[in-house]
């Protein structure tokens, strides 16, 4: 490919800029591969995080020429060629440095959601469930953190302040992977139609189009949570009802 | 001199992967102060990117399996130099350790009757492997980390320790840094585990991320810990070759387990030339009775194609070297005639993910190009097969920094289920050991002092070397001489080289300031990396044969001579690293009995 620009965001919570690096570029690299060379020959400080180089642990979010994407899943035949590439940190969390941001926020939140329980073992251990049972809750489990959906939701994007009163989708996926989980036998309807604030939510699918794991965030998970607590507030019978037959 | 925070704890647990978390649970559980530390985000560790599966003998595919045809395919997969103690708890207690994670949430594939469904995988005798279609790691430290978050643990992100520090004989505690602040961290603890992992950057070539410089396995050698089977580093058969910048990336055992198989530039099943004397009885000579065995294990032998991984490596490694090779230096591993595209795509999503986003590659319709990746170790911190305990009091270890559990070659699935096992038996045992402590020992100031003026001193320093060039011109170093394929003047060229680096290690400068300075913290990194590297060359030079993932050019056979040891590896009071034979722990009458028994 050739020599291209990389225009980095270097600064950390007190300012910064983008600074543009000019790098040789190998067949079949992706931007992560990219920001390594500017690592070891031209920054050796630039802040980046990752862990797999695959798609699989999450660490490398960040947006690119705007979009919020996983740096090591983005190949820089995708660019036109001759101009700079732009990477920035994503938005909606704190910066730390560089490409770096703070995402404690999603860890406080994953310890507000209460614990999962299961029922009881069936006699002679483990538990008897159909492959289509758990396909529900595996969509939701293939969830990777990687917070890309927490970075667009205008929700929190838009309004830091929100984030008291907002999970994000990210957690919306984890609560309805709870809700629809064939074993579990917790109540969250509460946490989800107060603390989770899933009212605020008004199902632009903006996360579902940038989830890298291909999760349908808002229909498959955000919809019927907000169908689940309309419900359950006028019927109690029916969840319990549902929880128990696994419907 | 700067300020540091110190945070007392009664275990404080280095490492939160599947073995950290395992071990963090058990040890919150006896209700004693746990503390749990780790290099990246929580849930970022290597366990993450475990695909094929946790092999554990439930018997839900065939009923002929148990604990002993597991104990037994373990230790014939390990070439016998196993900790046979390791090699039966772990498979006597995988099932329930499975089972578990089960009532804590996580989802596993099920079969027609509803179980938990078992895929094949090299080396295993029947179906075996508990999964998540190839994402089985996520699955296993999600469920571990949604599960401790309510425990009560107190947990340090992107925090690294750099050394750990004795009272006299005893653990007392560890000295590290917060990578966001480059804020100096002092542990003092009672009781300290290591499950730190492995040290896959040694190599060019690896599946392994920045996160595998074998902190674990030096933390314990600077503080006097014996290290076993280093000479033993797996790679497995099957990376990505292609493009350059993917090449090493993991193709997971589930592939050729699923049916896919390794064929040459003629085409031709080329693993049918490589049956070893010792897999002979128990392996496929013929096509036929190979892709019978896919539907029917008990009648049928297993398929070439799922030989032990050093056997698979070596083979692909001796293919290409014939010239017969695919067009990038790999061979081919074609399911897609094997298998209908929707049930490649149901079993395998991440890898026809990974193929189609990286490679421009649809495993559903063409052959992937694959070759050898330094992938895991087997060597690592000497410990007790029933407590983890290392050889230094106080200090305990499991997971893959760990030794003993796979000998000289680990079988595919056996790493997820030693987490389990060997995590949570360390954490008990750490509690325990902190519970039966009548006083805190204590923490040297002085030695403190010194560790963080050393971790310090890399901002002084003229910077005339580059940390990130010094890593390279070592991975370069491993893999081209401490490789696949050894010898003993490479070896040895390794070691002089492994000293020089070790020089230019220490005059590595260091670029701004303390605040997420990955430069900094490569800087670190590489004294554990060399210690590590060094061990390795060290150990591959005395063990003097060819067993398992240790392949000597200059000595092609078994010896018997190094049946029955291992190589031990301590550092000698003057700092030197040495290295000794010591006899392998031999498995009692009763067990021996097991083992034939098991073979019927
Ligand atoms: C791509 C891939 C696929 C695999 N697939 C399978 C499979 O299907 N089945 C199977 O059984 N095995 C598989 N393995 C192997 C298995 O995943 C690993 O051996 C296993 O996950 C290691 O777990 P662990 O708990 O020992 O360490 P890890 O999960 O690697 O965790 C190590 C932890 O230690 C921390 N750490 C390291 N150094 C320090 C330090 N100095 N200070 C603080 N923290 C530190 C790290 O941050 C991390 O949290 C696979 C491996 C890879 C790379
Ligand atoms: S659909 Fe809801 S959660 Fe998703 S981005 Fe839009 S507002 Fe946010
Ligand atoms: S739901 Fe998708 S976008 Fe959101 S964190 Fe999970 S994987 Fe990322
Ligand atoms: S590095 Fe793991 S998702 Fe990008």
């Amino acid at each position: 490919m050739g020599e291209v620009t990389l225009s980095i965001f270097r600064g950390d919570s007190s300012g910064g800029d983008f600074v543009e690096y000019k790098v040789e570029v190998e067949e079949g690299q992706v931007v992560l591969d990219v920001v390594h060379t500017i690592q070891a020959t031209q920054a050796n400080d630039l802040a980046v995080r990752w862990n797999c180089k695959a798609g699989k642990c999450g660490s490398c979010s960040a947006e690119v020429n705007g979009h919020p994407r996983l740096l090591c899943m983005t190949r820089m035949n995708l660019f036109p060629e001759g101009e700079p590439i732009s990477v920035a940190p994503i938005k909606t969390f704190p910066l730390v440095k560089d490409l770096v941001t703070d995402v404690s926020f999603n860890y406080e939140v994953a310890k507000e959601i209460p614990a999962f329980k299961a029922r009881d073992p069936e006699s002679g251990g483990g538990y008897r469930l159909q492959q289509m049972d758990v396909e529900r809750g595996q969509e939701f489990r293939k969830c990777i953190e990687c917070f890309l959906c927490q970075d667009v939701c205008h929700v929190i994007r838009d309004h830091p302040d929100n984030k008291e009163q907002f999970y994000g989708p990210r957690f919306f996926v984890r609560l309805a992977e709870l809700e629809m989980h064939p074993l579990d036998t917790v109540d969250r309807t509460d946490l989800i139609r107060k603390a989770a604030g899933i009212g605020m939510c008004n199902i632009t699918k903006c996360c579902t189009e940038v989830c890298p794991e291909d999760i349908h965030i808002t229909d498959n998970a955000i919809i019927p949570l907000k169908e689940r607590v309309a419900d359950e507030f006028y019927d109690p019978f029916r969840w319990i009802f549902r929880k128990l037959s696994g419907k | 001199m700067s300020e540091f925070e110190t945070h007392e704890y009664d275990v404080l647990i280095i490492g939160a992967g599947g073995a950290g978390l395992r071990a963090a649970v058990e040890a919150s559980a006896q209700g004693v102060k746990t503390a749990l530390v780790c290099k990246s985000l929580l849930g970022k560790a290597h366990t993450v990117m475990a695909e094929g599966g946790i092999a554990a003998a439930l018997g839900n595919i065939y009923e002929e399996d148990n604990w002993k045809v597991h104990f037994r395919d373990t230790m014939r997969g390990g070439k016998m130099l196993n900790n046979w103690r390791m090699a039966q708890l772990h498979a006597q207690e995988a099932p329930d350790r499975v089972y578990e994670l089960e009532t804590w949430g996580a989802l596993f594939d099920r079969t027609k009757e509803g179980k938990i469904s078992q895929r094949p995988f090299g080396g295993h005798r029947f179906d075996r492997l508990a999964h998540v279609g190839d994402r089985t790691g996520l699955e296993m430290i999600r469920t571990l980390q949604q599960h401790a978050v309510h425990k009560g643990i107190n947990v340090f992100m992107e925090t690294t320790i750099s050394k750990l520090i004795k009272d006299g004989d005893r653990i007392s505690g560890a000295v590290g840094y917060v990578r966001e602040s480059g804020d100096i961290i002092v542990f003092q603890a009672k009781a300290v585990v290591l499950a730190t992992g492995g040290i896959g950057k040694a190599y060019q070539i690896t599946s392994n991320s920045w996160e595998y410089t074998g902190d674990g396995h030096s933390l314990a050698y600077w503080a006097g810990a014996d290290l076993i089977d280093m000479e033993f580093v797996q790679f497995h058969p099957t990376g990505m070759v292609w493009p350059p910048s993917v090449r090493g990336i993991l193709v997971t055992e589930g592939v050729r387990g699923d049916g896919g198989t390794l064929r040459n530039s003629e085409n031709e099943r080329f693993m049918f030339n490589y049956i070893p004397e010792f897999f002979e009885s128990e392996t496929a000579d013929t096509e036929e009775e190979a892709d019978r065995w896919y539907e029917d294990k008990v009648n049928n032998r297993r398929t070439p194609d799922l030989l032990p991984r050093d056997e698979v490596a070596r083979a692909i490694n001796a293919e290409v070297k014939a010239g017969r090779g695919s067009p990038h230096g790999g061979v081919f591993l074609d399911i897609a005639t094997r298998q209908p595209a929707d049930y490649i795509r149901r079993r395998l999503p991440s890898m026809y993910h990974q193929f189609k986003k990286l490679a421009d590659v649809d495993i559903t319709a063409e052959s992937m190009e694959v070759g050898p990746t330094c992938h895991y170790v087997m060597g690592g911190v000497r410990v007790d097969a029933d407590t983890g305990a290392s050889t230094v009091t106080g200090l305990f270890a499991a997971g893959e920094c760990a030794g003993g559990m796979h000998g000289a070659n680990r079988l595919g699935g056996n790493s997820l289920s030693d987490l389990l096992v060997f995590g949570r038996r360390a954490g008990l045992s750490a509690a325990q050991y902190a519970q039966g402590l009548s006083s805190v020992p204590a923490l040297d100031e002085g030695e403190v002092k010194d560790v963080v003026a050393d971790m310090l001193g890399h901002f002084d320093r003229d910077g005339s070397e580059n940390p990130y060039t010094v890593q390279q011109d070592l991975q370069e170093t491993m893999q081209k001489l401490v490789g696949i394929i050894r010898q003993e003047s490479e070896l040895k060229e390794a070691i002089e080289k492994i000293t020089v680096l070790k020089d230019r290690a220490g005059n590595t400068g260091v670029e701004g300031n303390r605040q997420y300075n990955p430069g900094w913290h490569l800087a670190i990194d590489l004294r554990s990396l060399l210690t590590v590297s060094e061990a390795t060359a060290k150990a591959a030079l005395e063990r003097k044969e060819s067993r398992g993932a240790h392949t000597r050019d200059d000595y092609p056979k078994p010896e018997e001579e190094f049946e029955k040891v291992n190589v031990v590896i301590k550092e000698t009071p003057e700092g030197e690293m040495s290295v000794a034979q010591e006899p392998l722990p031999q498995m009692p009458d009763e067990l021996q009995k097991v083992f034939e028994e098991a073979a019927i």
